[in-house]
Parts: C-alpha cells; sequence; structure tokens
C-alpha cells in the first residue's frame, strides 16, 4: 500500500518540480522517488497479507512480487530517456510523472481484490499509455499511433467493462472471493450463459491489454508509432500488470468455470505464439520486431494460465513470475540499445545494427544477451523462463500445446539471431561506422540489465519459487 | 571439487582474459589451458576406473525444483575430460599463427567453449547437461560466424538453427522424463531430473519410442549422422581452423557421448525398437560421406566429409550394442579426435603458406619439407586405420562389433576402410607429391610452433595405437554398466 500512497504524492511532487524549469533534476528525481518506492514495496514482502478499502485491494507477496518488477524495469528504462532531457522537452515532468501514476494503476492491477479496482487500474495505465504514445507530437506516425491505441483501447474497455457487468448480472458480486463462491453455487445455474458471455468479454479486454492474439492488431503499429522508450514501457510494465490482473482474476473469481475458459485460452495461446512468431520473421525493421516478438512473450505467459493449479503460488504463478521478470529485463536491454541507436542513427532496421561489435562491443554484448534471453537459449534468464512455464504446462498435460510452443520458440531464435549476425558478422557501412556515444550512465545501466540477465540465467533458484 | 575446479577454471581464464591485451593474451589463454590439461591427467591418475561415479560434486542449484548442479565422473567421462584438455592448448597453440582481430576475444571463446564441453561429459543432471550442451554452442557459433570465411554468415546460422532445434526436441523429450520422476532426494519439490532418477524410470514401450527420436535427434545433428548432417561440411569448411578443429575433434564426440551416456540407458526399449534404423542410416553415411570425399577438390571439405564417413562408423559401433562395440566408439573418440585436429591443422598449414586448399593446384611438398611430410603421412595413416596406429585399434572393435549386430551391415561398413584409403592416400599423392605448383615452389618446413602442435598429436596416436589398454580399462567398467543398465 505504501507504494500507491507514495507513487501518488511524488508524483504530484514530481509534476511540481517541472515548475522549476530545470530539466537536469528530473530524470534523478524520478529514479529516487522509484528507488523509493522500491525499497517501500520490499518491506512490505514479510508483512502479513492486508487489506485495504473494504478488501477491495490486498497487500500480499503475490502483489508485491508483481510490484517489484514493474518498478524495477521502470527504474532501469529510466536512464534511457537522457535524451528527451538533453532535447529539453517542454513537457518533460509531465511524462515522468505520467509513468509514475501509471505504475499506480498497475500496482493496482496486480493486487485488485475487487472487478472495479481492476477496472480503475488498468484505465489509469490505460489513459497514460495514449498520451505517452502520442508524445512525439511533430511525428506522424506517433499521433497515428496514439489515436489508434486509444481507439481501439477504448472498444477493449468498454468490453472488459461490459464483462464485468455480466458477470456481476450472473453472480451479484464484484468481490473477487464472492463471485468464486456464487459461481460453484447451484442456484445459479441458470445464469450460466451470463456468466461464459461475461467471463468471454473480460478475456478480450484484458487479451487486448497483453497483446494476446487475435487482439494484438494493434501492437506493431502502435510500438512503431510510440516513441522507442515509451514502447519499451508498454511491453513490459503493461504485459507483466496484465498477466497479474489476468492470473488473479481466474484464480480467484473463475476457478469453477475452467471447463470453459480454459479451452479458450489453449486456442488464445496457440494462435498467439504462431502470429507472434511467424510474424516477427517477416519484419525488416528491429522495432517491429520487437512488438510481434512481444505479442509471441505473450503467448508463452498464457502458457502459464493454462497450467493454471488454482492459487497465487506453485507453478503456474512462479513461472509468469520468473517469466515476466527475466522478459522485463531482457526487454529494457533491447529497447534500451534500440533507443541508444536510433537516435544516433536515425535508423530502425537491423542493418542500422551493422558493425556494432565493432564500434560499440558493450552495446553488441548487452544486445546479444538480451537477444539470447528472449529466445530461451541457456546461460540466460529467458531459458528458465520458459523452462518453468513449459514445465507447468507439461505437469498439467498440455503435451501438444508444449510441443508447439517448442516448435515456435525455434522459429524465434531465427529472428533473435538476426540482430546478432548485424552487430557481429555484418561489416559496417558508410552511416554505421561512427561509433554511438552512449553515456557512463547508460552503460552502467546496460551492464546492470545484462548481470541480471545472466544471474537470473544461472542462479534462477534465488527468485524461482518465492511465491 | 577436482570437477568442479576443472569446469570452472577455463571460464574464470576466459573472464580474466578481457583484461589481457596483445600478446600476454595468447600466452595467457594458452597457459590457462595447460594448467587445465595438468589437472585433468592428475585426475586421471589418482582415478580409480572400477569405482562408479567419483570426483563428484552435488550441490542444491534450483533447490524448488529439484534440480541439482551435480557433476562426477566415471571413466567414459574422464577420457572425454582428457580429450578437451589435451586438444584445447594445442587448438590455442595451433591459432597463434594466424593474426586474428581481435585476438583475445578468440581465445576467450575457445576457453569458454572448453568450459561448456567439460560441462557436458561430466553433468550427472539432466538439466545441467542440456545447459551446457547449449552452452558449448554459443562460443562456437561466434567463432565461426565472426573469423570465418566468405559465406560464414550464411554458414553459422543454419548450424546454429539444425544444432539448437535438435536441442530443443531433447529438452522437451527430458522435461517428460522429468515429470515421471519421484521427489527429489532432499525433498524440497516434487520431482528431480538427477540422471540416476531418470535411469530408475520404468517407462513403457510405447512411451519410449518416441522419446528416443526426441532425444536421438539432438544427438544425431551434432554427430552429425546422415541425413542431419547438411551442416556439418559447410561449417566445417567455413569456420576458422580452431573452431574446425574443436567442431571435429570435440563437439561430435557430444552426440556419440550422449547417445552412450543418456540415450542407450534411459530408453532401451526406444533404442531395440529403432536400432536397426540408425544403424542403417550410420553405414549410409559411412558409404555416402566417403564417395563424397573421393570427390571432394577442396581439403578441407574432403576432411569433412571423411570425418562425417568416421563418425557414421562410431555411430554403428554404439548401436550394435556389443561391448565390443562401444569399447571401440569410446576408442575411436579419442583417435578421432586426434587425428582429425592433426588433418585439419595440416590444411591448415598448407593453405596458410600458398593460399589455396584446392588440392589440384598443389603439388610437390615432400621436396622441401621432410617434417611436414613425415606428420602428414603419420596423421594420415592413423586417419586410414595403419595397425599400431590410433585408428587401428577403434576401428577393428567397432568393425567387430557391427559384425556381432549383423554381418551384412559390418561387411558393407567395412568398405569405408577401403574407401577411406582410396581418398586419403589420393589426396597425399596430388598435394604432396609430384611437380611443384607456382603455389607450392617457396614453401617452407614446419616451424617449432607448428611442431609444437603436431609432436603431442603424433605421440598420442602412437600412444593410442600401441597401448590402447590404457584407455580402455578406463571405459571398460562404464562401458559394462551401460550395457546392464539397458538389460534391465
Amino acid at each position: 500500500m505504501a507504494s500507491i500512497i507514495l507513487l501518488s504524492v511524488l508524483g504530484i511532487a514530481n509534476l511540481f518540480l517541472g515548475f522549476l524549469r530545470s530539466n537536469r533534476m528530473l530524470l534523478p528525481a524520478a529514479m529516487v522517488i522509484l528507488l523509493i518506492v522500491f525499497g517501500a514495496n520490499l518491506y512490505d514482502w514479510n508483512a502479513p497479507a492486508q487489506s485495504y478499502f473494504n478488501n477491495m485491494l490486498t497487500i500480499d507477496r503475490f502483489s508485491v512480487a508483481f510490484t517489484g518488477i514493474v518498478v524495477l524495469t521502470t527504474l532501469l528504462l529510466l536512464p534511457f530517456s537522457q535524451k528527451y532531457v538533453r532535447d529539453n522537452e517542454a513537457n518533460l515532468a509531465e511524462y515522468y510523472s505520467l509513468l509514475l501514476f501509471s505504475l499506480v494503476g498497475a500496482i493496482m492491477m496486480v493486487s485488485y481484490d475487487n472487478m472495479l479496482m481492476l477496472f480503475v487500474g488498468i484505465e489509469i495505465l490505460s489513459i497514460s499509455m495514449y498520451v505517452v504514445a502520442g508524445s512525439d507530437k511533430r511525428n506522424v506516425r506517433s499521433n497515428e499511433a496514439s489515436l489508434k491505441y486509444f481507439l481501439m483501447g477504448s472498444f477493449a474497455t468498454g468490453i472488459l467493462l461490459f464483462g464485468i457487468a455480466l458477470v456481476y448480472g450472473a453472480t451479484g458480486a464484484f468481490q473477487l472471493s464472492e463471485i468464486g463462491a456464487a459461481v460453484t453455487n447451484p442456484a445459479n445455474d441458470s445464469l450460466r450463459p451470463m456468466l461464459y458471455i461475461g467471463i468471454l468479454l473480460m478475456l478480450i479486454g484484458i487479451g487486448f491489454k497483453v497483446s494476446a492474439a487475435p487482439f494484438h492488431y494493434w501492437t506493431p503499429d502502435v510500438y512503431e508509432g510510440t516513441p522507442t522508450f515509451f514502447a519499451a514501457f508498454m511491453s513490459t510494465v503493461v504485459k507483466t500488470a496484465g498477466f497479474a490482473a489476468f492470473l488473479k482474476l481466474l484464480v480467484q473469481a473463475f476457478p469453477a468455470a475452467q471447463g470453459f475458459w480454459i479451452p479458450t485460452i489453449v486456442a488464445m495461446c496457440a494462435l498467439t505464439l504462431l502470429i507472434g512468431n511467424v510474424g516477427a520473421v517477416a519484419q525488416q525493421s528491429l522495432k517491429r520486431m520487437l512488438a510481434y516478438s512481444s505479442i509471441s512473450h505473450a503467448g508463452y505467459l498464457l502458457l502459464g494460465l493454462v497450467a493454471f493449479n488454482g492459487e497465487l503460488s506453485g507453478l503456474s504463478a512462479n513461472g509468469i513470475f520468473f517469466y515476466s521478470l527475466a522478459y522485463s529485463i531482457a526487454t529494457v536491454a533491447a529497447f534500451g540499445v534500440l533507443k541508444l541507436v536510433h537516435d544516433q542513427r536515425q535508423r530502425e532496421d537491423y542493418d542500422g545494427l551493422n558493425g556494432l561489435a565493432r564500434t560499440n562491443p558493450l552495446l553488441a554484448f548487452v544486445m546479444t544477451i538480451a537477444m539470447l534471453s528472449l529466445a530461451g537459449i541457456p546461460l540466460t534468464g529467458g531459458f528458465f523462463g520458459k523452462f518453468f512455464l513449459f514445465g507447468a504446462a507439461v505437469d498439467k498435460g498440455y503435451i501438444g500445446l508444449v510441443v508447439f510452443a517448442v516448435i515456435m520458440s525455434m522459429v524465434g531464435i531465427y529472428y533473435y539471431l538476426r540482430p546478432i549476425i548485424a552487430m557481429y558478422m555484418k561489416p559496417a557501412d558508410d552511416e554505421t561506422e561512427a561509433p554511438i556515444t552512449v553515456g557512463s550512465f547508460q552503460s552502467a545501466v546496460l551492464i546492470i540489465l545484462a548481470v541480471l540477465t545472466v544471474v537470473l540465467g544461472v542462479l534462477p533458484g534465488l527468485v524461482s519459487g518465492v511465491l | 571439487m577436482l570437477t568442479a575446479l576443472l569446469l570452472f577454471f577455463p571460464l574464470a581464464a576466459a573472464l580474466l582474459l578481457h583484461f589481457v591485451k596483445g600478446n600476454a593474451g595468447r600466452v595467457f589463454a594458452f597457459g590457462a589451458a595447460l594448467l587445465e590439461f595438468i589437472v585433468a591427467v592428475y585426475a586421471a591418475v589418482t582415478f580409480d576406473a572400477s569405482n562408479v561415479g567419483q570426483l563428484e560434486v552435488n550441490l542444491p542449484w534450483i533447490a524448488s525444483a529439484g534440480i541439482s548442479f551435480h557433476v562426477g565422473m566415471d571413466g567414459l567421462s574422464l577420457l572425454l575430460v582428457l580429450l578437451t584438455t589435451f586438444l584445447a592448448p594445442l587448438i590455442l597453440l595451433a591459432s597463434f599463427r594466424h593474426d586474428y582481430k581481435n585476438a583475445s576475444a578468440f581465445y576467450a571463446l575457445v576457453l569458454f567453449m572448453e568450459t561448456g564441453l567439460i560441462g557436458v561429459f561430466t553433468s550427472m543432471d539432466a538439466f545441467l547437461f542440456y545447459f551446457f550442451w547449449e552452452v558449448a554452442l554459443i562460443p562456437i557459433y561466434f567463432l565461426a560466424g565472426i573469423w570465418g570465411g566468405e559465406r560464414r554468415v550464411a554458414v553459422t546460422f543454419k548450424f546454429f538453427l539444425y544444432t539448437i532445434i535438435g536441442s530443443l526436441f531433447m529438452l522437451a523429450g527430458f522435461v517428460y522424463l522429468y515429470y515421471q520422476t519421484g521427489p527429489a532426494a532432499n525433498g524440497l519439490a516434487a520431482h528431480t531430473s538427477d540422471l540416476q532418477a531418470f535411469y530408475d524410470l520404468s517407462l513403457t514401450a510405447a512411451e519410449q519410442s518416441w522419446l528416443f527420436w526426441l532425444i536421438f535427434i539432438a544427438f544425431a545433428v551434432k554427430m552429425p549422422i546422415f541425413p542431419f548432417h547438411t551442416w556439418q561440411p559447410d561449417t566445417y569448411t567455413e569456420s576458422p581452423a580452431p573452431a574446425t578443429m574443436l567442431l571435429s575433434g570435440i563437439m561430435l564426440k557430444m552426440g556419440i557421448y550422449g547417445c552412450l551416456r543418456w540415450l542407450l540407458p534411459i530408453t532401451p526399449l526406444g533404442v531395440s525398437q529403432w536400432g536397426w534404423l540408425v544403424m542403417i542410416l550410420a553405414v549410409i553415411g559411412i558409404i555416402y560421406g566417403a564417395i563424397i570425399a573421393i570427390r571432394q577438390r577442396d581439403m578441407k571439405r574432403l576432411i569433412a566429409y571423411s570425418s562425417l564417413s568416421h563418425v557414421g562408423l562410431m555411430a554403428a559401433g554404439v548401436f550394435s550394442l556389443t561391448q565390443m562395440g562401444l569399447q571401440g566408439a569410446v576408442v575411436q573418440m579419442l583417435a578421432h579426435g586426434v587425428n582429425v585436429v592433426g588433418m585439419f591443422f595440416i590444411a591448415d598449414i598448407i593453405q596458410r603458406r600458398t593460399n589455396t586448399r584446392l588440392i589440384p593446384e598443389l603439388g610437390g611438398l615432400t621436396q622441401t619439407t621432410p617434417l611436414l611430410s613425415v606428420s602428414f603421412l603419420v596423421v594420415l595413416l592413423a586417419t586410414v586405420a595403419l595397425p599400431l596406429t590410433s585408428g587401428f585399434v577403434g576401428e577393428f572393435l567397432l568393425l567387430a562389433g557391427v559384425f556381432q549386430y549383423n554381418n551384412w551391415l559390418g561387411a558393407v561398413a567395412g568398405i569405408t576402410i577401403i574407401l577411406g584409403a582410396v581418398y586419403l592416400l589420393r589426396m597425399f599423392q596430388r598435394v604432396m607429391l609430384g611437380p611443384a605448383t607456382s603455389f607450392t615452389a617457396a614453401f617452407r618446413d614446419l616451424n617449432g610452433a607448428e611442431l609444437a602442435v603436431l609432436v603431442p598429436l603424433i605421440f598420442m596416436i602412437f600412444w593410442i595405437g600401441l597401448f590402447p589398454n590404457t584407455f580402455l580399462q578406463m571405459s571398460e567398467p562404464s562401458v559394462i554398466r551401460i550395457l546392464s543398465l539397458m538389460q534391465r
């Protein structure tokens, strides 16, 4: 709870910092705020589970763990916004505050106990995203991305809300535990069709937020138009919060209806894996590839929902937690390097990376670790992320689905290798010959990201069973 | 702890190499690899072959999932660790002559690779094994991809995709086996991935039938067995010489070793169901590789195809499931490692001096190069399996094993010796004898550093050829144990 209060208060304080007209202060201030929040959040780890606002929010290990991921991700992402600082963007304080506020939404999504809180959390997160998607005001593509995201996101929100309403109609409750009890109550059997349609609409609404197929269409276009920095935020924080919310909803409200929603999720999972991976192969732009890759990772995370075991700990929850963490770190590293390259070479295609290993060995090395992690090669966190999720699904008997996921990750290796080939094995051309200047602070963060990825890959036991 | 030391010492050296630049880097890398070899020899001297599973280290790794850092050695592991640590310093020494860009990174990758290989040969836990199996792939990918020839990008890409896709099948198989096991010994986790637990599983014939293929494909690609071999000649040709030596000398043994350690004992019923098919594929590979080798004009390609042919024979020996066949495979792994590294090294020397690998452009080297000629002939005759050299013992045992399995297959596989003599002696004749060409007119004989690589190799060729019992005794208890595990 401390994290929500701190983020709200300090977010407003940060907004007022903008009046000081000293943009240099903003980045350190935002990072300090996040550090404080991260610490305050960790402080709750050993505290007993605590409910707030008439049991609308519960801060337990599950919520602390996922809050930890989103705050840490944002913290590690922020240094890559330095160019905004240098360019003296007019509304810088607003953007940082929007990120802090959106984290409040994310935290509500991972700790809600009441569907209204879920809705409010999703909206807080989404509305911030609609704004930041268009933050590159003079760029037509950014405007297009913002509008597209806003229109489609609003529809998705509407659908989600409709789903909540139908579930309320069928069960007479907004509280997750009460819904769970009502679903098992035989007296409500006549309302089952309404409940199922409600669940389906909710799946669609959240599926849109985490860009699971077939509700992924916005993803590549929006990522492409959104400034890289914010695209990275979308593909990590929004997805992590979305999956935590997903898991919470299914575990606490609808375990009794699993006969209905598990086949739906299985179908979504297979489709998402197919579209994400096959789509990524066809891309020429690194940024679009990362967008499709983010779709494909939603597919792997859906495996964790399929492996559902009716509690917020155990194989599936731990698998989703570990995967989200490993994926977020690797994605921040990939987008971070992409942003540095894009800022100075104005290129987002693979060839823009040519010869990077010669000019910037550190950037190339970190990018390589990130790509290997996303591809799920051992020695990186991504390998164990996949391993835990696949294992959880095998344990539940979904062997066919896991085999399909394995085949899809083979496809994944194909496109994750392409940046590595460009960096190490292709010569630089005129445009890519000059080294990219990287600040020492950014270098340090890149090293931290690489080290974290390798630590997760070598000592996964540190966080693999914490929930 | 000795095993863990062997495992992590090269890795530590590779990391330290980052801080050692220039000429000191090569000395440091070579020194580290040599020290590693000395430690491995010490391990071998203190080793008691009759006792299974020594030098074990068993620490919890991912305790909540029942996965442990469990390494240890029996005679089979030890022989391959010896091979790896013996060849690594020679491979490093062989690469000194090249003026590689960013040489420290090159040496660091070779040392990194050594860790991966030793990890594969000593892992007693399925996921640790898979982990190192993939880790060994990463350095070779960069070695071949950065320092390779003209077509390196396409070729290494194909190589990486082939091998990793093969490995993913194995991972799927391991995950399935993992969920069949009971609780881990420490009681923390519901399942365990320990090798012994996998051995103890009682799987139905139907399960073993498809598990066999899942696991076998990974090994088949790595060896490589026909028809999973298409990456091999290209990769061998395009990789820089030291990477080719690593690939052919050590890495292809990962596949044979994997069959012995993992495939045969875990899926004996699958092996008895599909072994005939593997035998036929292996024999096809033997003949196919040899016939194509005859037609090659490029020395490196010729050796690559000859390697394909030889590895087919090793696979046939393994799947003959006789003690002779398995022992032959073990000793042939060592012999082939030594021979093929020697062959590729000599090919590399010739290429570096003449700037060509094409056989028709060469000739007449014997007139000016007594040292090279003798070394080449020894290595070549060992590859042809002349008695008293390393190749003979292995091939004899292997063929004897295949004959026990099936006379006809044995007879066909035996042709490999004739064909091998044909293409290898032809190569020697056209490269070394006859009149000198414009490429070879000013050829200098071996220098000290090159001799320093070849002399230990030749020494080993004769040691294996004259006293094979040194090695056969070490592996015998392991081989008997593998066969007895299959009889359950």
